[in-house]
């Protein structure tokens, strides 16, 4: 294992780098611009990981306002790949309501739930996604979740119905709800867990990206949560001291 | 009679989606399939629903001066702006009435839907929840204070965890061999016992 690097991160990171290059894959942006501090740079580490082994990405959002989020996504990642071409190498399928039910709906057949792409295209003229008719034509999918309709809901039906690996990220406060799933049924091939997890990604992959960067702040952040703790304590302790005199 | 069909028929067609699952075949899958798409239909309407409820609760507190009513009079404006823009322009690909708005795009570099998309709502909305970072700062000082055993096992395992996910928790313990990685601070709590208590939320 890479120094530093946790067995969740890494289990996430070996499940797409242990994919076939030309695998059509899944990111399922379900998040708003609210925590894309914390998810936003998974989701641009996994687009270039995915891109790097020539994996065709399609993009889907259970969160309104996660096609926005996808998009810009693609568009930074875009600038170090200007030979992907859209429909070809990925897609943003784009918003659909329903959350597990669209999921369940989509193990049926993803023509039906998307009958085009974001740009209008036809479902049936998009050259990445012949041949690709439902959930279990797709080598994995990860979802970057920040609540319900989100990751649990693509663990219960597309992992647990359709047998498709399913790996993610979220919030590290929402991470500890997750880690049961990562378990001997793999039910979640690893999971990212917050800006660290980001960050640990980025350097798997090579890249010194916004996680790396935003992992200062955090540090900083963190510690002086600590010393506010160290202080309240030694203030209570002062005021117990001086009760008992 | 109001209350009590639509619970009759929530049951009904839940206990069909259930026995669906055990028969997946003639009329059972059919009807799931039907039942799914109704669901996408409903939720989409559930969606205009939402915002006619918005309006609706939003303009009474506007038109009552309630408390507070100000910040609500900003939100139904940023509602509209972002809805007429919609509306009048379009958003990325698609236009919208009055085409793509491409002289617009051209002297702010976006659509105006995007534009507001990106430069107000997602800066706004990852500040609001960047202020979170100072409730719980002020939480930390407040909460986990040692005052008896079970405060003091829950103030130790927040420092670990806090801690856990800095890198000076990696730094810290990362020179430890594989066989002792389960010491290794990042993982310590959230492989062992974080994660069954945070489950079963034991109160402290």
């Amino acid at each position: 294992m890479e120094d530093g690097v946790s067995g969740y991160t890494m289990m996430a990171y070996d499940l797409i780098e242990n994919t076939a290059a030309g695998e059509v894959v899944l990111i399922s942006f379900d998040y708003d611009p609210s925590t894309m501090t914390e998810i936003q740079p998974m989701a641009e580490a996994q687009i270039e990981h995915a891109f790097k082994l020539n994996q065709k990405i399609v993009a889907t959002a259970l969160w309104p306002m996660g096609v926005q989020m996808a998009e810009q996504a693609f568009n930074k990642v875009l600038l170090d790949y200007p030979d992907k071409v859209d429909g070809t190498d990925y897609v943003n399928l784009g918003y659909k309501v329903g959350g597990m039910v669209t999921i369940q709906a989509m193990g049926r057949s993803l023509p039906d739930v998307y009958p085009t792409d974001q740009g209008g295209t036809p479902y049936a003229e998009i050259p990445m996604l012949q041949g690709i008719r439902r959930l279990k034509d797709l080598a994995w999918i990860s979802s970057l979740s920040s609540g319900t309709p989100g990751l649990k809901e693509w663990v219960m039906v597309a992992r647990d119905s359709y047998g498709v690996p399913v790996t993610g990220g979220c919030t590290a406060i929402s991470a500890p709800g997750f880690f049961p799933y990562v378990n001997e049924q793999r039910q979640l091939h690893g999971l990212l867990g917050g800006l660290k997890a980001a960050s640990e990604y980025e350097s798997l992959i090579g890249r010194i990206g916004p996680a790396t960067i935003k992992m200062d702040a955090q540090s900083v952040a963190h510690m002086l949560i600590l010393l506010f703790i160290a202080i309240g304590n030694i203030k209570a302790h002062l005021i117990r001291r001086r009760k008992a005199q | 009679m109001k209350r009590s069909f639509p619970l009759v028929f929530a049951f009904v067609v839940g206990f069909l989606v259930l026995l669906a699952e055990f028969i997946p075949h003639r009329p059972f899958n059919q009807l799931t399939s039907t039942l799914e798409n109704w669901f996408m239909i409903i939720s989409g309407f559930a969606i205009l629903l939402g915002q006619i409820s918005l309006i609706r609760v939003n303009s009474k507190i506007i038109a009552h001066k309630e408390e507070n009513w100000q910040y609500h009079l900003a939100g139904m404006i940023s509602f509209a702006l972002m809805l007429l823009f919609g509306i009048l322009w379009g958003m990325r690909e698609a236009s919208g009435v009055l085409g793509n708005g491409e002289d617009l795009a051209r002297w702010i570099g976006l659509k105006p839907f995007d534009y507001l998309f990106t430069y107000a709502y997602m800066p706004l909305s990852a500040t609001v929840f960047a202020l979170l970072a100072f409730f719980i700062a002020s939480a930390a000082y407040r909460a986990f204070i040692i005052r008896g055993f079970e405060s003091n096992l829950l103030m130790i395992t927040a420092v670990i965890v806090i801690i856990g996910r800095t890198s000076i928790g990696s730094m810290l313990t990362g020179w430890l061999p594989e066989s002792l990685s389960f010491w290794h601070i990042p993982n310590l709590l959230i492989l062992s016992w974080n994660t069954p208590i945070l489950q079963r939320n034991v109160p402290f």
